[in-house]
Parts: C-alpha cells; sequence; structure tokens
C-alpha cells in the first residue's frame, strides 16, 4: 500500500517526502482545490521546485482541482489543468464531471484520479467514472464502513484509495453544502468549509465562544478545550439537549485497520492536512512509514505500537482519534 | 407556463400518511410528481412496487411521475434496489448519484438529475446529456448567475435540457452514513426503532441562542429556515426555468401548491407573502449570498 501525504507548502513537500511518502499531493494557491487557505498551496514555481524534488527521489506528486466550476470560473479552472499537465505531475486529483471530461480528452496520459469530493460510494458510481473519463483511482468517501468498502473493493473497476488519518468528515463529502449554507463558501464552490474568514472568538462571562459568520457554533467553559470550529462539530441544541448532536471533535485514525485495508487490495491510504506545519506532516508521515513497512515485513504479525498511537493521539482534535465509519459500532 | 412539481419526500411518513399525502396531491395544480425513498435505505414503508402502484394512479391522474433513487448508496442492498427502480420502461428516474446514472443509462431509462447531484457548468451537462439525461436541478447551492449562465451556456450548444430549481421547502444539505436522530436518541443506527416517524418534519437543531439552524431528518441534514423563492418566479420564467420545486410538507401543502400555481398563472403578485408554519425563511443561496440569509 501507498502511503499518500499532503502538502500545502514546498517545506511540507519536502517534508512528507523525506519522511517516507511514496506520494504527495498539492493544490495550485486559489480556488480550484479543497483547501483553500491564506497563504497556503503552491504557485507554479514553488510546484516545479517540489516535483523535481519529489521525482528525484522516485516519489510522485499529485494535484488536486477538486472544486466545482462554475461557468464564470470555467476558464481558470480548465487552465489549473492546463497548469497541471504542463507541470508533469502524475497524476491530477478531480471531482467534476465536466472537467474530468476536458482532462481525459485534452490530456489523456495523465492519470486522473477520482477525488474524494466526487462521492462516489458503489462500484457502481466508480464504473460511471470509469467508462466515461477512464480514472486509474478513486478516492472513497469516509462514510462507508470497512464491510461496505469490501463491498466497493471487490467489484471495483479502479484502484482505491481510502483516508488513514486527519481530520474526519462525517457527511459524504462532495454533497455537503452546510458550509455555504451558514457562510457564502463551500467546499465545492470555493475548496473552504467554515472559512477563517467568518470565524469570530469572543470571551464572554459564560466562557469562550466561537461563531462563524455570527452562528453561535460552541461556548466552552473553564478548562475546556477549544476547537476550530468547523460547523458540524459545534455543540447545539435539540429538543432540550445540548450536547455534540452532529459529530465530536475527533479525529480519524486507521492504523489499527491496516491488515484488512491491504487483504482488501486498497491501494493507498491518505492522510488529511494540506493546511497543516510542516512538523506535523514530518510525524505523521514518519509513523505512517513505520507501520505501513511493518506490514509489509510481517504480514499477518502486524500490530500497533505504543509510540505511533500516541504520536497520533498528539496530533489529533482533542487528542482523541476514532476509527470513524469503517467501525461497526459507529453505525 | 413554467411546471410546478412535487419534490419527493425526504421525510419519513407512515405508508398511510403517503398515500393520504398523494391521494389529495393528485387533485392540487402540479404537472410533476416525484416518488420514492431518496434518504435511508431503513425507511421501507412502501417497497419499490408500492412506489410503482402508487405512480401508475398518479399517472392516470395526468400527473408526470418520476421515480426517485436514495442520494447515499451505500450497500449491495441500496443497489438492488436501485436495479429494481431502473428496471421498468413506463417512468423517468430521478438520479440522485453517479450510481444510479450508469445504472439508468444501462437500462437506457431517461433520467432528470436531482439538486444532490453536482451540476455546477455546462460541459457537465454535455456528459450527462450523451447518459441519457432529459432535464436536471440546480444543486441548492447555487443561485440565480450561474443558473442564467447554465441555460444560457446550453441554449449556446443547442442542448434542450429542460431546468428544475428547488424552490419551497426546508433544503436537502448533506448526507451522511450516521444518522443523527437515532444518535439523539442514543440508539444505534441498525437498530434505530424507525424513530423518524416520530418527527414528519425533521427535528429542529438550534444553537445555543435558539437560532434554528438545521433539521435534522435521519441521516441528512436540512436548512434550518425554509427556502422560499415564491417572488422570483417571474424572474425563473423570464430566464427559461422549466419546472419549480416544492418540497413536501405534511402540513400546509395544499395552500403552498394553491399559491405558487396562482403566482405563475400572475393571479396573484408574487410578493405577497404566504403566511405558514413557524419555520423562518430564506432565499441567501439564489443571491449568492449565505442560503440562511434573507434577502428583501
Amino acid at each position: 500500500m501507498e502511503l499518500v501525504c499532503p502538502a500545502g507548502s514546498l517545506p511540507a513537500l519536502k517534508t512528507a517526502v523525506d519522511n517516507g511518502a511514496d506520494a504527495v499531493y498539492i493544490g495550485f494557491r486559489d480556488s480550484t482545490n479543497a483547501r483553500q487557505f491564506a497563504g497556503l498551496n503552491f504557485n507554479d514555481k514553488r510546484a516545479a521546485e517540489g516535483i523535481d524534488y519529489a521525482h528525484s527521489r522516485g516519489r510522485r506528486v499529485f494535484c488536486a482541482i477538486n472544486t466545482y466550476p462554475q461557468p464564470d470560473g470555467w476558464e481558470q479552472w480548465k487552465a489549473a489543468v492546463d497548469r497541471a499537465a504542463g507541470l508533469g505531475v502524475d497524476a491530477i486529483i478531480l471531482a467534476d464531471m465536466g472537467l474530468l471530461d476536458y482532462a481525459a480528452s485534452r490530456y489523456p496520459d495523465i492519470p486522473r484520479h477520482l477525488s474524494v469530493q466526487g462521492s462516489a460510494t458503489s462500484y457502481e458510481a466508480l464504473s460511471f467514472y470509469k467508462d466515461n473519463f477512464d480514472i486509474r483511482r478513486a478516492v472513497l468517501p469516509r462514510v462507508l464502513s470497512l464491510d461496505q468498502v469490501r463491498g466497493v473493493a471487490k467489484h471495483s473497476p479502479v484502484e482505491l484509495e481510502v483516508f488513514a488519518f486527519g481530520s474526519l468528515c462525517i457527511m459524504a463529502e462532495g454533497r455537503c453544502y452546510l458550509s455555504s449554507y451558514l457562510t457564502d463558501e463551500s467546499p465545492n464552490t470555493r475548496g473552504a468549509c467554515s472559512p477563517a474568514k467568518a470565524v469570530r472568538w469572543q470571551e464572554t462571562p459564560q466562557g469562550l465562544e466561537s461563531r462563524l459568520n455570527d452562528v453561535l457554533i460552541d461556548r466552552y467553559g473553564q478548562g475546556e478545550s477549544a476547537g476550530y470550529p468547523t460547523l458540524c462539530k459545534g455543540r447545539f441544541e435539540v429538543e432540550g439537549s445540548v450536547y455534540h448532536a452532529i459529530e465530536e471533535p475527533v479525529s480519524l485514525n486507521t492504523l489499527d485497520l491496516l491488515p484488512e485495508l491491504q487483504e482488501l487490495g486498497i491501494s493507498a491510504v491518505k492522510i488529511e492536512g494540506r493546511q497543516r506545519s510542516p512538523a506535523y506532516i514530518a510525524d505523521v508521515a514518519r509513523t505512517w512509514r513505520q507501520a505501513l513497512d511493518n506490514l509489509a515485513r510481517t504480514p499477518g504479525m502486524f500490530t500497533v505500537e505504543n509510540d505511533w498511537r500516541n504520536t497520533l493521539s498528539g496530533l489529533s482534535e482533542g487528542g482523541l482519534t476514532t476509527l470513524g465509519a469503517y467501525h461497526r459500532k459507529w453505525k | 407556463m413554467m411546471k410546478l412539481s412535487l419534490g419527493p419526500i425526504l421525510w419519513f411518513w407512515s405508508k398511510q400518511t403517503v398515500f393520504d399525502f398523494y391521494a389529495k396531491a393528485a387533485e392540487w395544480p402540479v404537472d410533476t410528481i416525484y416518488l420514492g425513498e431518496a434518504v435511508c435505505s431503513r425507511r421501507r414503508e412502501l417497497k419499490p412496487d408500492d412506489w410503482f402502484d402508487l405512480a401508475r394512479d398518479l399517472k392516470a391522474c395526468c400527473k408526470e411521475v418520476v421515480i426517485s433513487t436514495q442520494t447515499l448508496i451505500e450497500s449491495e442492498a441500496d443497489l438492488r434496489r436501485l436495479r429494481r427502480i431502473c428496471d421498468q420502461d413506463e417512468f423517468l428516474v430521478e438520479a440522485n448519484d453517479q450510481s444510479a446514472v450508469q445504472v439508468a443509462s444501462r437500462h437506457h431509462i431517461p433520467f432528470i438529475t436531482g439538486p444532490s447531484m453536482n451540476i455546477y457548468n455546462v460541459a457537465t451537462l454535455k456528459v450527462l446529456a450523451k447518459q441519457g439525461l432529459k432535464g436536471w436541478n440546480l444543486p441548492v447551492e447555487l443561485g440565480r448567475e450561474t443558473l442564467e449562465q447554465l441555460i444560457s451556456g446550453l441554449k449556446q450548444e443547442g442542448l434542450d435540457l429542460p431546468a428544475e430549481v428547488f424552490a419551497w421547502g426546508f433544503l436537502p444539505l448533506a448526507w451522511s452514513s450516521r444518522c443523527f436522530t437515532a444518535r439523539h436518541y442514543n440508539l444505534p443506527k441498525d437498530n434505530c426503532e424507525f424513530r423518524c416517524l416520530q418527527h414528519p418534519d425533521g427535528m429542529e437543531l438550534r444553537s445555543r441562542e435558539s437560532q434554528e439552524l438545521f433539521r435534522l431528518n435521519g441521516i441528512s441534514t436540512l436548512s434550518g429556515s425554509r427556502y422560499d423563492l415564491m417572488r422570483e418566479l417571474p424572474a425563473m420564467e423570464r430566464m427559461g426555468v422549466n419546472t419549480v420545486r416544492l418540497s413536501p410538507e405534511h402540513q400546509g401543502m395544499e395552500e403552498v401548491v394553491k399559491r405558487f400555481d396562482q403566482v405563475r398563472r400572475g393571479e396573484v403578485p408574487a410578493t405577497d407573502p404566504l403566511q405558514l408554519v413557524e419555520a423562518p425563511p430564506c432565499n441567501g443561496y439564489w443571491y449568492g449570498k449565505p442560503g440562511m440569509d434573507l434577502i428583501g
């Protein structure tokens, strides 16, 4: 299984490569990708340097162009595909059907990966993307249980990549409009969920409040650790009770599932987090590299070592991790 | 004149409630009715054959009927239901996922895409047209400007693909493998006791300042405010929108349909407010603003 790591900057890319990533995924410095953050991502010059760095060490670079262009953005998104092709990336990660069609007809030789934003959760959906755009690989949304991943993998016409570690989306990706309902930006339109520009922190007599476009997302009592106000991870009131009505702020961690993922024939595990620092990327990449190497050396004998677990817990939201939907209990 | 449609029932209602609802809807001035379970695989008060029987009854009442498919397809059982829906040649299908597009096109069944299909540009519509697309819904987060560009782009391409706009009701905003209704009751999803039946218009999720944010509806999350584009009907007509979609609610629906019908016929000014149940109205998406906003 291949280890695919995020890079939001050239230092992060180099760090990921140095710490064992088989492939690194990047995006351009605009809203053509699903991690549009101020100061993050690559211009063409930096991207070329990064691609050189990775290629000279035998690693690959994927470019994510995985938001959905509207008519007035079509030329810009198409140009992003042209730029990625010109830079010599090893694959383009796409979600929009129109853009997939463009990439497939204009650059048939550059592999296309279906982004998680393409919302493919069944082998019929994967066949649609394979038949129409000849995708080589697809990233599965984080809503499937391991049994369901097994069902998809058994009949999949393409390679599969699954999320292994990082922030957890509990909604089917590519079809979540919660962010644009509260703010004017969503992952699909602008590559942003709960965008930083809409976030406000406020100390009040009731506690520290986090707001998104003025909507109260959470309020923290003394001693509670506050997290970024991703709107689905707030505390809300439903029928008189206040709780994390949608999801707790936890991170996905699938180290325990590695042997099963391998047995299912999964081609790659993906680390979330292009918005993360190089130091974070280093720790995560190194840990997962060790785990994958260990799995390859002693298949059937794989156990999760405590220091891997500790490292990853320390890097997780609220120090908590979950197996997410992969785990039956979650259902 | 623009057509009026009733979208699929997004809530979980008992079989009798569903039959009663459509018995009345048969008399309403709607042109198109979408039937079927679009949200949760566990909602099986009506089996596919029940839906088809209902579809034939409504067709006999001169309604155009489209069979809707599930939005989040996760299991082999979901795919079996999908194939069952596409294994017929009487009705159009509403594809709410690429799985449905794939299966429908394999069966040569023409389809309409629902609002959860990500159609953001003309190139996407061209791809789907080759598969048998006969009409499409604008994704809920897109607004007037994009719609205008899409419709004029289609014209330039010489493609006749009627556009439908979700214009009234709680907006379907997200789908998950987790069930938020079961979560509220501390029940596992697989043993949810079908609690959604107790919430025929979902469960209100409010901020701790009592702001209505969302409606929890099983595995789906809807808007907390009710989208209402009634007064945009004249603009939609000018733009060339073909169909205006109203999303079923278990109370007051007849009044909503009547009022939209009067407005499309120009009998009542579009600005006349529709006094309805408690939820606040919103229309932000239409103006390119946060969806929850109310402009004007």
